[in-house]
């Protein structure tokens, strides 16, 4: 080849990179996904805004505008779920922040035992939720569950952790913390540890404590991580079904539903637009509160 | 790029794996087709024992006498409650239900749109042999769907007659003396009532087996919720909440009673635990069975009179078909054994004599249970009426829900009342009915 | 410094103590439970069995009902190959695409990706399209719901990663010749192994604990899932707790056999966000 029509080729493998990125990374490797996707997720999500308004029985639908979503709102029975929904997300996310970012710190500390220690507490987190329900239901119980027992053994009378009307939310809500701290603390040991440790190296030479290291660095050093966990947690905690259908239900009554479980009622009792319109309502509420809590951490962030 | 080779091989053998697991998901919920003898599956969920053991005994009555190579086998795989209930729904509407079909008979089976999901077997001959009262409950207007596999019962007060007689009680005549021997009951020792909200269906039955009693106050009162000319909450059906909270300030309950399910509610009964127990008469089997030792009577739920005690009964179950299923015509061979004599016999050897047949030619042959005998009186003199659920289609599905609620002091009968009114207008206006 | 040694070791047996009674004790409830025969469980008492009878147990539980728990294994399993392969394959093509393909369609698709981590399903529809496709309650169904339920999540990690894919090495295949398909499955394909992994194994674990999806889209029947079997059959164990907890025990086996030997791809991929943002 001469020296021509080598520095052409190489030209045109210089310019050729750009134009074939474009052929290289075909939009059509978007369509296997994206069909699956958009069909069985997308497409009903968008659905539902029409059939929340309706009175739906799967072969026909009758327009009722707003009905569902007032009957939602003015019934006892369903619009305590929507309660119990805010009292569960809100509760289990600022726990899992708190404990989590608590036991992160005990666990990146030089105390003995780590590696175990951490383990342990993040093994709940993979175990079959139901599995957990059912455990934690038999524990639970007023009279033969190991608790009541436990605490009988030091002179106290447990209650009826599921079945006081006023005390069942709190339980599952102390059962999901139970199973999800352990990974909310392994998201901060993630972020403690990428913290360098020049920041600490340099608080030392200024004379600083345990506490002042950790107010002054860990904590706003965290914040990615704390996004993390807020945001998963709550995320979690609105859509919560699986532990409260098998602890309790939804009951005594209506007393531990959510807005998932009312949705599922709804659903089971053939009240299709209704259960609809309750997915329209979780919904809005998760992107209500999600997307300004992200948005304004995320600024927090850029301002460090 | 030297490793493609390898990369290609391994994508193959992967692709093979992939391949062979989704021929297998396929096949796995396929039905290999049978050739000569027809073979129905009986579907009924995993409900009561009596109720399984009621239908295998038919089937295997049935594959024994009939001589066309049909043989009925039940299948009793499902869960139970809410899912057993939406199971069975979303199976029928899908496609996918076995031949035959257990389900109740009245509210509950017109829930399930029969005109167009079931088999209408409204021309075959023993139609005519039913009941009137039970016939109207597996039927509407569009045709008639099921035979019966049970006896009529009656609900009310089970109650363990050693108990009372210790404590000194009667049977009560009346709503007060109720409440007086609830209270003699438990100045004795005993759990006056017992109760078992870990199955929360057990919690209606003080409301619903006071049927008879309110019928006595508006003998429309069914009419009249079906076209919302009255409500529970002001209508005479308001008192039949009362009586349950009533019991519930009363403190008539066992102390576990938010947990305790129906069949350790029944151990406690026969063991003399508790004096009361609101409940139906099928029980009387599993007392004849598990507790052969145990003295259990029944008294219907009383009223403000004691002349006028009444019995509020219940049609028992059916068997249903798809209005799909492949082999109409062997159902409906089965189903003319169900509601026969043969059909009665079997029933009646399952259950015990637990109640009338609905079949004309049915009758209860040899002993019968206290429970039984307690209450065929009422049967004898006609002083029977229909639950509320076999009178009207107007039953909400979140009932129990409202009676585990005014029993555990949650709520009041009015509100509870009120609140069941409001899931009745849902059921209602899905239904399409007029008026509403 | 020995102060310090002191106090890690003593603040250390603590910990073990403490979470030994709050994350342990469960666990070993139920080991215990499950190894004990059926009046002794009944007594739910804390305490040793006085007769070990574990593998008679789980041979009863796997025989309860015509072998239905073997039936759910079984299908857990279809189901948890069939669509952790399929989405990790699609979700790969997605994510690498994203990263290297710029267009002004990105935003919209990443907004789309993120919608399916927040966005609850909505049942009612969902049920309405399946059937429409003759899919609902049948195991290709659910397969097919898993895998666009998982979709979000396994995009954004494989995004991520494909950062990590140097472009020289691109550049390299296509003068080579390479297509995309080629570039894609022999060239990019096997640089990602690890955050396969760690996709194939965090899913894997997510979808065979999933409950709700089997619940509403193939609630039973032949293709019932170990999860929906157990809360099925809790009415049913109700006098039988040690056939009850011994069915929670399988239950929990596959998990833990991943966590034991994966347990570095789990974590990375659960805390992936962390340090990021």
């Amino acid at each position: 080849m001469t020296t021509i029509e080598k520095s052409r080729k190489k030209e045109s493998a210089l310019r050729r990179p750009r134009d074939l990125t474009r052929g290289a990374y075909p939009g059509w490797f978007y369509l296997p996904a994206g069909v699956i996707y958009g069909v069985l997720f997308l497409l009903p999500t968008v659905v539902s805004f029409y059939f929340g308004f309706t009175r739906w029985n799967l072969s026909s639908a009758e327009f009722i505008g707003f009905d569902n979503f007032v009957t939602f709102f003015t019934q006892e029975r369903l619009n305590r779920g929507f309660i119990n929904t805010l009292i569960f997300g809100a509760l289990t996310s600022v726990a899992k922040v708190a404990l989590g970012l608590l036991l992160a710190v005990v666990l990146t500390s030089g105390i003995f035992a780590r590696g175990y220690l951490r383990a342990v507490i993040f093994f709940p987190v993979l175990v079959s939720t139901i599995g957990v329900g059912v455990t934690f239901k038999i524990l639970l119980d007023p009279f033969d569950g190991l608790v009541n027992q436990g605490l009988a053994l030091i002179g106290i009378t447990g209650p009826g952790w599921l079945t006081d009307p006023n005390l069942a939310i709190y339980s599952i809500a102390f059962v999901d913390i139970w199973k999800g701290v352990g990974l909310a603390a392994l998201i901060y040991i993630a972020g403690i540890v990428a913290i360098p440790s020049d920041y600490f190296e340099a608080a030392r030479v200024d004379g600083s404590n345990a506490w002042t290291n950790f107010w002054n660095i860990t904590l706003p050093l965290v914040r990615p991580a704390t996004i993390t966990v807020v945001i998963l947690s709550l995320i979690g905690g609105l859509r919560s079904f699986d532990l409260i259908w098998t602890m309790t239900s939804g009951g005594p009554g209506f007393a531990s539903d959510t807005i998932a479980s009312v949705i599922y009622k709804q659903y089971a009792a053939g009240y299709y637009g209704l259960s609809t319109a309750g997915n329209v309502i979780l919904f809005v509420l998760v992107t209500v509160l999600v997307l300004p809590i992200y948005l304004f951490l995320n600024r927090k962030s850029k301002e460090l | 790029m030297i490793h493609s080779r390898k990369k290609s091989k391994r994508l193959v053998i992967g692709a093979s794996v992939l391949a062979a697991s989704l021929a297998l998901a396929g096949c796995s919920g396929g039905d290999a087709g049978e050739d000569g003898a027809v073979k129905l599956t009986w579907y009924m969920g995993a409900g009561v024992p009596d109720d399984i053991a009621t239908a295998e005994a038919l089937a295997a009555a049935f594959n024994e006498s009939n001589d066309d190579g049909i043989t009925v086998e039940v299948d009793a795989s499902g869960p139970e409650g809410v899912e057993g209930d939406n199971l069975i729904k979303t199976r029928l509407a899908s496609g996918d239900m076995a031949d035959l079909l257990w389900y109740n008979s009245g509210a509950l089976l017109f829930a399930l749109n029969p005109d167009q999901q079931l088999l209408n077997i409204q021309d075959e001959p023993w139609v005519d042999t039913l009941n009137d009262t039970y016939r109207s409950t597996i039927s509407t207007e569009g045709g008639t769907y099921g035979a019966p596999v049970g006896n009529a019962m009656g609900g009310g007060i089970l109650y363990n007659i050693d108990v009372f007689e210790a404590a000194g009680v009667e049977v009560p005549k009346t709503w007060d003396e109720l409440l007086d021997t609830v209270k003699t009951i438990r100045d004795s020792g005993v759990d006056p009532v017992i109760q078992s909200y870990g199955d929360t269906w057990t919690s209606q039955m003080t409301v619903l087996a006071d049927f008879y009693n309110v019928l006595g106050e508006d003998e429309n009162f069914a009419d009249e919720i079906t076209a919302n000319e009255t409500t529970w909450q002001d209508g005479a059906g308001l008192k039949s909440f009362e009586k349950l909270q009533q019991l519930a300030d009363a403190d008539a309950f066992n102390a576990d009673y938010s947990t305790l399910l129906f069949d350790q509610a029944l151990t406690k009964l026969a063991n003399g635990e508790g004096a009361m127990y609101p409940m139906l008469t099928f029980t009387q089997a599993t007392f004849k069975q598990d507790y052969p030792d145990s003295n259990i009577g029944f008294f219907p739920v009383p009223g403000d009179s004691a002349e006028e005690v009444g019995l509020t009964t219940w049609m028992p179950s059916s068997v249903y078909s798809p209005a799909y299923t492949e082999h109409p015509e062997e159902v409906k061979e089965f189903m003319s054994f169900v509601a026969s004599p043969d059909g009665c016999a079997v029933i009646g050897e399952t259950r015990g004599n637990a109640g009338p047949f609905v079949v004309d030619g049915c009758e209860m042959t040899g002993e019968v249970s206290q429970i039984v005998s307690d209450m065929l009186p009422y049967f004898e003199e006609d002083k029977t009426k229909p639950a509320f659920e076999f009178l009207s289609a107007v039953k909400g599905p979140n009932l129990s829900n409202f009676t585990v609620e005014v029993g555990s002091g949650i709520s009041t009968a009015e509100k509870a009342a009120g609140a069941y009114d409001e899931d009745n207008k849902l059921l209602a206006q899905q239904l399409g009915l007029p008026g509403w | 410094m020995r102060v310090e040694r002191i106090r890690n070791l003593v603040g250390g047996i603590i910990a073990i103590v403490v979470t030994g009674i709050v994350f342990l004790v469960p666990f070993i409830f139920i080991l215990l439970t499950a190894m004990k025969p059926r009046e002794e469980a009944n007594l739910l008492e804390f305490a040793l069995p006085q007769t070990f009878v574990l593998f008679e147990n789980i041979a009863e539980v796997l025989q309860v009902r015509d072998y239905t728990v073997v039936r759910a294994f079984i299908n857990s399993s279809i189901l948890t190959v069939l669509s952790v392969s399929v989405m990790v394959v699609l979700a790969a093509m997605v994510g690498w695409t994203l990263q290297r393909r710029k267009s002004r369609w990105n935003g919209l698709i990443n907004m789309l990706v993120l919608a399916g981590l927040i966005i609850p399903p909505a049942v009612v529809p969902t049920i309405y399209v399946m059937k429409g496709l003759g899919i609902f309650a049948t195991l290709p169904g659910l397969i097919l719901i898993e895998i666009a339920f998982g979709l979000s999540f396994c995009v954004l990690l494989f995004r991520a990663f494909a950062a990590t894919v140097p472009k020289e090495i691109d550049e390299a295949a296509i003068l080579d010749g390479a297509g995309p398909i080629r570039l894609f499955f022999q060239v990019a394909f096997p640089l990602l192994r690890s955050v396969i992994i760690t996709v194939i194994v965090v899913q894997s674990v997510a979808v065979f604990n999933d409950f709700a999806a089997p619940l509403y889209f193939a609630p039973g029947g032949d293709n019932v899932t170990v999860q929906l079997s157990l809360y099925n059959f809790q009415s049913q164990y109700f006098t039988s707790y040690n056939l009850l907890f011994t069915d929670i025990l399988l239950i929990t086996i596959p998990p833990l056999i991943m966590y034991i030997f994966f347990n570095k791809q789990i974590v990375s991929g659960l805390t992936s966000g962390a340090v990021k943002g």
